[in-house]
Parts: structure tokens; sequence; C-alpha cells
């Protein structure tokens, strides 16, 4: 185990070193991105890899958060007030999502949470007195915690990384504990966790109301970056990229949904740069992914590293997919 | 199978690998960085590549030189989104370090980097409409040489009363703030003039058919249509559907000469006010319809018009400023002062909030040779963003908005 | 009177055309249990490739429609031999690369035909309408309305009166059992992705006349896919039948009667439905 610590602390430091190894503020400014869509792709993951719950509404959640921290500092609240009120506005409307869309499992409690979304997202364009529809709201200043100028752009990513940070240890927390367990078993095994006495809705509940304050948390994070928050944050398109950042990068791991985050922020904001068709690019990396790694790039790659160096022969799936190469019976 | 496994993931480490690492750019001494925000990929894309086509169009002309200083032109697509459009933004400025940003195209990507460029004091030329951002929130580093949202229909409800004589309109547009601003326009001017308007009526984004919308068009004369994109065309063929035969009326978007080839003859009759047209004759629009013409193969429209124009302002300024780019203040001081006899568009001058005064064509979609063209029925000439009403009256009313003015009873 | 009048048209016409669309989705779901996120660029590629065999190449508008339905039909069935095909029972990998190949059209789609949109001309024979008790009914629309009559009676044809319908069915209420049977699903899958994205295809042209083809197509039609097979219960051709008449009615009327819930009249009857029956109005099992 010292080398996962040694590789765990190796990351740290790169983490903490990003300021001064990438070149500029505007690479700095990505990697803050990054961070922010990985605590977002965290949340989603949550419910994707740990309750087999694919939410294709989260943008929705994200952008509650964001738009009450808007709304709240746009009527003079203070910062701290604003974070607060958005996380608990998140939360409630977290609560109503899951009472509402746990009715239903598999493809039912996507398509209800795809609704939901939707409404979300029109209700943004339409409560106009609200959100000023898609002139959105700006957000006059970044807060400056204990005097730390969060306009800076090194300073703005050492805060995110700091929530990052949290935000990891605390899925950590989430997934290794006893309730992260009895979780997985009402994803594998909701009849028998149910006959052995466990309340399966309630687990599911509350791990929705985990997952929606991951994705609350980088949603205020998001609105302080791009200071400004307007309908399309919310769109269908936000929430089906988050669930393909947990997909890609590997659903039910805690590195994979960063990665993914990774690469969808990197082939839209720096490749685009480069390659005019980014578009397709994405999509093409989508498909290879299927294609080459169908679990996820994470659990893939980990699986190439111990083929290649015969750790541990045949390490099954995660998530029980067949290995690719054996073609699905 | 391996092998190509790991060649496939070489690949993807080499392309992350240039992706992560490229390497700052350093700005040149003496030459001058433009950076284009525009919409390449998703349903924006066609305007967004006509804004490109116009800009590199003006550029190419003048052999990548304005004023006897070599340009760098960084184009960057935001993706038709505010998110994406402040990366872009961050972009251009913090890595490319361009003197100048041209666009972005919609007004929702302009308000989201609106305060950024402020910030960042960097010239911003855009083509968005968005009215209040040289009105109500004025923007100091903003100088717009398109039109603001409002501009053209305050015209269309000028002439849809006094030369069409029409009383009563029905309104219908899109569910934000384009729509908006351009029934808002009209509404106001043409309601001055005496007409009303019955009803306003607003699809959401993304409504894939709008004959719902169209059976509610009741009890009028003439029907007000701001859509733009590519919903111009599918709300012409649903309105000739339901065969209903009221003349319509529109923007810049609405009957865009881009766009013409791609309608039905039901677009034939379609009155339409724009800040560019394709009949204008002068020695400026001819040039710039040949060079489209020889580069595209395309017939322009009012987005490549718009920038067209635009970087001719912003060679005028370099002008002006000796190519002395270093005080962003005075660069903004010098775009504003930017007056043109000849362009594309007529002649044009700024007001003191940095948005264009010229001219504005109505048109009529006629089919000439088989083929649908606009012709020009009445220019209104040095048309400001405030009509013909007083500014500081003008500045003190809302902005227009879905319930301003109201529709009264 | 004549507001209600075209927008009872419309209704019935509209939801021939979601009926296109969603028949196959909901095929291909109930049989196969997967989410084909690319239903909507199948009927937005048909869109294009019918309106460029029709005002490109000039075919006649039924061979061109006949022509775009085979080419996405063939479209389909690599996607499910190549990808499809690997990742059975994994919801996850599904969306994923469903998602991906919707990527990859649109943006085939923006080069190969630019951003503009692409009106197509109603065709010759069924332009214009006729004017009765004061209504205006354009043929086209009653065209179709027709059309998805028949391709309905086709389908259940199929599927209630032929072995291979009789294969699909089994497939879709207990496919373990259908395997044991030797029913050999494999090829039976791909067929059934073949109709199902031909059957996209073919609705793509078809309302090409109506909401002309333009980049975004894909994604203001499929959510609409979604809530008909969600509405109408996955598999069940009746269901998106009635569920595609049904959201034909609840659109046009939601959309003029209640102007304030543009954004939300089609997704409340659905949420209603998946919560008080979660497998649908006509679904057999919950999804």
């Amino acid at each position: 185990m010292t080398a996962t610590r040694a590789s765990l602390l190796a990351a740290l430091a790169v983490l903490v070193a990003v300021p001064w190894w990438v070149p500029g503020d505007y690479y700095i400014s990505v990697c803050s991105q990054i961070l922010i869509y990985a605590v977002f792709a965290l949340g989603v993951d949550v419910l994707i890899g740990y309750a087999g719950l694919v939410s294709l509404g989260h943008a929705g959640l994200f952008g509650l958060a964001s738009y009450a921290v808007a709304i709240a500092l746009a009527s003079g609240s203070g910062q701290l007030g604003a974070v607060a009120l958005a996380l608990a506005v998140a939360l409630l409307g977290t609560a109503a999502f899951a009472a509402l869309s746990l009715r239903a499992t598999g493809i039912g409690f996507i398509m209800i949470t795809l609704a939901l979304g939707q409404i979300l997202w029109g209700l943004a364009y339409r409560w106009v007195s609200m959100t000023d529809g898609d002139n959105g709201v700006g957000v006059a200043a970044r807060p400056m915690p204990f005097g730390f100028n969060l306009e800076v752009a090194s300073h703005f990513y050492y805060a995110t990384l700091v929530v990052f940070l949290l935000a990891l240890l605390a899925a950590w927390v989430f997934v290794h504990s006893p309730f992260g367990a009895s979780l997985a078993g009402t994803r594998d095994q909701p009849r028998r966790m149910n006959a052995l006495g466990y309340h399966v809705w309630l687990i599911r509940f509350y791990a929705c109301l985990f997952s929606g304050l991951l994705t609350a948390v980088a949603g205020i994070l998001f609105v302080y970056y791009t200071k400004f928050i307007s309908p399309q944050t919310l769109a269908l398109t936000a929430s089906a990229e988050g669930v393909l950042m947990v997909i890609s990068g590997g659903s039910g791991t805690l590195l994979g949904p960063i990665v993914g985050a990774a690469l969808v922020v990197i082939v839209k904001n720096v490749a685009s740069a480069y390659i005019e068709r980014w578009n397709m690019l994405l999509g093409a990396i989508f498909v290879a992914i299927v294609v080459f790694m169908p679990e996820g790039l994470v659990p893939g790659t980990t699986r190439l590293v111990r083929r290649a160096f015969k750790l541990r022969p045949n390490a099954p799936a995660p998530t029980g997919e067949p290995a690719p190469g054996e073609p699905a019976p | 199978m391996r092998v190509n496994r790991r060649k496939f993931l070489a690949g993807t480490a080499a392309i992350a690998g240039a992706a992560a690492f490229p390497m700052p750019s350093i700005a040149q001494a003496k030459g001058v960085k433009i950076g284009l925000l525009t919409v390449k990929t998703g349903p924006l894309a066609e305007g967004g590549f006509q804004m490109e086509q116009g800009v590199t169009t003006y550029l190419k002309s003048k052999n990548m030189s304005l004023a006897g200083h070599k340009v760098e032109l960084v184009v960057a697509d935001t993706g038709g989104n505010p998110a994406g459009t402040k990366t872009k933004a961050q972009e251009l400025v913090e890595r490319d370090h361009v003197n100048f940003i041209l666009g972005p195209l919609a007004a929702f990507e302009m308000l989201a980097i609106s305060d950024y460029v402020v910030q960042n004091k960097m010239p911003t030329l855009c083509l968005a409409g968005a009215d209040n951002l040289t009105q109500r929130q004025p923007n100091a580093f903003l100088t717009r040489a398109s039109a603001t949202s409002s501009q053209a229909m305050h015209v269309m409800g000028d002439y849809a009363a006094k030369v069409m004589g029409l009383k009563k309109v029905v309104c219908l547009d899109s569910d934000f703030a384009f729509g908006y601003e351009q029934q808002g326009g009209f509404q106001q001017v043409f309601e001055d003039d005496g007409g009303k308007v019955v009803k306003k009526i607003w699809a959401p984004l993304g409504a894939p058919d709008f004959t719902p919308f169209i059976a509610q068009i009741q009890g009028a004369d003439g029907v007000c249509q701001g859509y733009a994109g590519a919903a111009p065309v599918k709300f012409m063929k649903q309105y000739a559907d339901v065969g209903l035969k009221l003349p319509v009326v529109g923007g810049e978007t609405a009957g865009d000469d881009a766009l013409l080839p791609r309608f039905g003859d039901e677009a034939i009759g379609m009155i339409n006010a724009c800040p560019y047209t394709i009949d204008l004759k002068n020695d400026a629009n001819d040039k710039f319809k040949a060079l489209m013409q020889k580069e595209y193969q395309a017939v322009p429209g009012f987005y490549a018009a718009s920038m067209y124009v635009t970087v001719q302002v912003v060679e005028a300024a370099l002008r002006a400023l000796h190519g002395d780019l270093s005080k962003p203040a005075q660069t903004v001081k010098a775009l504003r002062a930017v007056s043109l006899k000849e362009t594309a568009r007529g002649p044009i001058r700024f007001d003191h909030l940095g948005n264009v005064v010229g001219d504005i064509f109505v048109r009529k979609i006629v089919k000439e040779g088989g083929k649908l063209t606009n012709v020009t029925q009445k220019t209104y000439h040095n048309v400001s963003q405030f009509w013909t009403y007083n500014e500081a009256k003008y500045l003190a009313q809302p902005a227009y908005s879905r319930d301003y003015p109201p529709v009264k009873a | 009177m004549s507001l209600w009048g075209i927008l009872a048209i419309n209704s019935v016409a509209f939801g021939g055309l979601l009926f296109l669309l969603s028949a196959g989705f909901s095929l291909i779901f109930g049989l196969m249990r997967v989410p084909n996120l690319t239903h909507g660029s199948m009927f937005m590629l048909g869109g294009y490739v019918g309106s460029t065999l029709y005002l490109t190449w000039h075919l006649p508008f039924w061979l061109a429609a006949l022509g775009a339905a085979a080419t996405v039909a063939v479209f389909g069935g690599v996607i499910e031999r190549l990808l499809l095909r690997r990742l059975s029972g994994s919801i996850l990998a599904q969306v994923l690369v469903t998602l991906g190949i919707s990527f990859i059209v649109a943006d085939f789609c923006l080069l190969t035909w630019t951003g503009d949109p692409i009106s197509v001309a109603t065709p010759p024979g069924l332009t214009g309408g006729v004017r009765a008790f004061g209504l205006f009914f354009t043929t086209y629309r009653i065209a179709i309305i027709l059309v998805a009559c028949v391709v309905a009676a086709l389908l259940w044809a199929l599927l209630d009166k032929t072995r291979l319908g009789a294969m699909i069915r089994a497939g879709v209420d207990d496919p373990e059992m259908a395997r044991v049977v030797g029913i050999r699903v494999s090829r039976l899958f791909t067929i059934v992705f073949c109709l199902g994205a031909g059957l996209a295809g073919f609705g793509g042209i078809m309302g090409a006349p109506i909401l002309t083809v333009y980049p975004g197509l894909d994604g203001d039609m499929l959510p609409l896919a979604l809530v008909v097979v969600i509405l109408g219960g996955a598999g069940s051709l009746l269901g998106s039948l009635v569920g595609s008449f049904l959201i034909g009615f609840v659109y046009n009327f939601g959309q003029a009667m209640l102007p304030e819930l543009a954004y939300f009249v089609l997704f409340l009857p659905m949420v209603l439905v998946l919560v008080l029956r979660p497998q649908g109005l006509f679904g057999r099992h919950a999804p």
C-alpha cells in the first residue's frame, strides 16, 4: 500500500504545482475547470457507479446552485450567505428531484430525471423576473476568503483544488462507509437488500442527496469561475456531458470521473483550438473508448497495466461487463 | 489486437500531450493580432461560418495587412454556448494576447464575456445584438458595427405602419432575448405610428413545429416574425401550409440574403429590414460581393457583411492610431471615432456608446430569373439605435422584454 | 373555430411523424434493451439523405424516401453489428457509444450539408389543400396521417402475422427464453435495429416538407421520441401509436393554450405517467 500512498502524494504534488508547470493563466483556468467538472462528475458517479442510477437531469441541479448564488449576490446578499443559500436550495431541489425520480429505476429513472432537468432548464428561461431569461445573471466579484484574492487565476485554482480535495475525500469516505456498501447492494441485489430489511428507497434517496450536494458544490464553483450563469448551463447536453465524463472515465471508481472530466474539458477547450472538428473528435473518442475499454478509461487502463505486468490475471471488471476481446454472449 | 490497442493509447497520449503543452505564442512587436470568437459546431454554426468568411475576405483582400500592419487572425470556436465563449475569450486574451476581439455571434455569448472584456481592457467588436450593452449597461470596451437587436426592427415598425398601412399585427418569435428585443423594437415604433400589436406569441427554443403558434394568428392584417438561424425557413413553410396569406414582415435574420436560396416560393413578398442589402449599389459592396463569390462561392448576408465592415473599422482605427495599441482606452476611442463614407453597407459612424449609426434597408423578397432575391423598397439613412427617440428618454424606459412593451387590451 | 381545426389536424399529422420516429425506438428498446440515443440523428440523417436524393438527384419523392430509409437502415445495421453487438447488457457503454455516434453524425451533417436549413418542397400531387367546413386541410399533412396508418398496419401485420414477428414478440417478452427455444436473437437484433433506424430515417424525409431539415433537428426530436416511448410503454407498437398521437395533441394544444407552460407541457404528462404507471400506458413491464 505504500505504492498507492506514494502515487497519491505524487498526484497531489502535481496538482499543487500546476501553476508552475502550466504555461500561463489561461491553462491554469482550464485546470480549474477540470477540477470543477471533476466534482460534478463525482456527484454524477455516486448515482451511476454506486447506485446504478443514470441521471440525465443533473445539469439542472448544477444550475440551480449556480443561479442561487448569482441571484442571492445580485440581491445584495453576502458571499457566505449566498453559498449557504445555494447549498440549501440545491439540497431541497435534489430532495424533490429524488422523491419524484426514485419512483423508478433503470431507464425509467433516466427519463424522469431527463424530464425534471428539462423542466428546470425551461424554468431558467421562463422565470424571467428571477433569472432574466437567456440574458443570464452575472456575478460581480469572486469572494475574498481570509483576504485571499480569488480574481487571480492561480489563487482561484488553489481554492478550487481545496474544495475538490474535500469533495474527493467526502466521496471516498462515502463509498467506503457501510452506507456505501449497502448502496452498492441496492445496485446489485435490490430485492435481496429489501429482504434483508434494508430500506432500499431511503438508501437511494440519501445517495441522491449526497450526489446533489457534490453537484451543487460544483455549480457554486462554476458560477464563481465564469461569473455568469445562463440557461444553457442547465441544458440536456450539459447533463449528458456529465454522464459521458463518468462513463468514459470509468463509473464506480473515484478516479474515473476525474479523468473523464479532464478528457471532455481538454477536448472542448484546448484541442478545439487546434482541431476544428473537435465535436467529431469527442464523439470518436467516446466510440473508441467503448471499443477498446468498454468499462471506461481508468478501469481499462488498470486492466491493461495489470495484464502487461501480469500482476493479477483477469481481475474482474467492476461493473460486470464482459471483458473486451471476449464478445458478449 | 494488442498492438492496435497500444498504438491507440500512444496516439491518444500524443494528442493529449500536444494539447496540454503548446508553447504560448509571443506577441509580435509590430504585428496586430485579432481574435475572432465565432461558432463552428452545433446549430448556430452557419452564422459562425459566415462571420469568419466576412473577416477573412476583408483580410485577404488587404493581403493580411491593415494600415501597414501585418495581421494575425486567431479563430476560436465557442460552440455556441456562454461557458465556451468565456473560455475561448480567455484563450484569446490570456494565451494569444490578441489586440482586438471580433464577435461573438449571439447575445447570450456576448453577455457572458461582457464583464471579462472590460476587466481585461480588451477592445471588442461584437456581432451580437444585445441592446443593453450599448444602452442601459454600456460596455466601455465594446464597439458594435452590426446593429442592436431592435435597430432594424424600429425601421420595420415605421415602414409597416406608414408605408404598408398595417393596422393590427401579430408578432411571433423565439422565446429568448433576441426575440424580445426584435419584437419590442417593432412594437414600440409601430404603435407610436398608430398601429397596434394585438398578440405576441413566443415559441420555446427547440420547438420542432411552429404550427401551434401560427394557428393562433387571428384578428390581424399583418404578421411580424423575428426568427433567426434556420427557423425563418421553417416558419415561412409552415405559415404557408396553414393557408395564411397576410403580409409578413421581419428583421435582419428573417430575410437574410445568405438564407434566401434556402426558402421556397412561400417567402416571396416578405418584407424585411436589414442593415445590409445585397442590392446596395456602391463600389464597396460590388467588391465585397465579388470577393465573397471568388473566395467562397457564396452570396453574402448580414453576418458576413457586418464582420467585413467590422474589420474595415479596425483598419480605420489602426490608421488613426498609427498602430499604437498600447492604450486600450485610446483604441476604443479611435474605434468609436471611425466614420466611413463608403462601406458595403453604406456610410457608417458610431454613437458615443459605441453602437453603429448607419443605413437600414427595407427590402422585399421577389423572384428574379428563377431565384429569390431582396429588392430594396426604401432606405432609411443614418439610423441610430434610438431610432428618432430622445436618447435620455429612451434609456429611461425599460429594456425590451417579453412583457415590455405590453400588449394593450 | 379555425384555430382548433388547425391544431387538431396538425396534432394528428405531427402524431403520425412521431409514430414513424418512435416505433423503431420502442422496438429497439423493447427487444434489445438498448437506449438508442442516436435515434434523433437517424431522423435527421434520413431528412438530409432523402432531401439530397429528391432535390439534387431528382428522384421521385417516394423513391427518395425509400432510399433515405434504406440508407439509414444500413447505417443502423453497421452500428449494431460493429458496436452495439458487443455491448449487450451494458447500458452505460450503450449510452456512451450512441451519444458518441450522435456527435459524429451531427458534425458530419454540418460538414456535408452546411449549417443552412434545407427546405424540401412539398412533393407534386400533394401540394395545396382543400377548404372544407371553414378549415384548410393541407394535403401533405393528410398524406402523412395516411402513411403513418399504413406503416402502423404493416408493422402490426409483421409483428402479428409473420414468423419473424412472432420471434420479435417472443424476444421482447422474454429474451432468455427466446434464446433457449432456439431463436437466433443475434440476427433478430440486427434486423430490428435496421428496421428501427430505417423507420426513423423514413420519418425524417417524410417530415422534411413540414419541419425542414436543419442542424439541431436531432436534438429537437430525440426528447420527443423518448417521451412517446415512456408514455406508451417500451416495446409496444400500440403504445407508441397511442403515445405518438397523444403527444401530438399535447404538444399542439398545450403550446397554444398554455403558453406559460410551453417548456413543461411535454414533460409533465410523462412524469405523471412514470410516477403513476412506470411501465407506461401499454408496457408489459417496467423498463
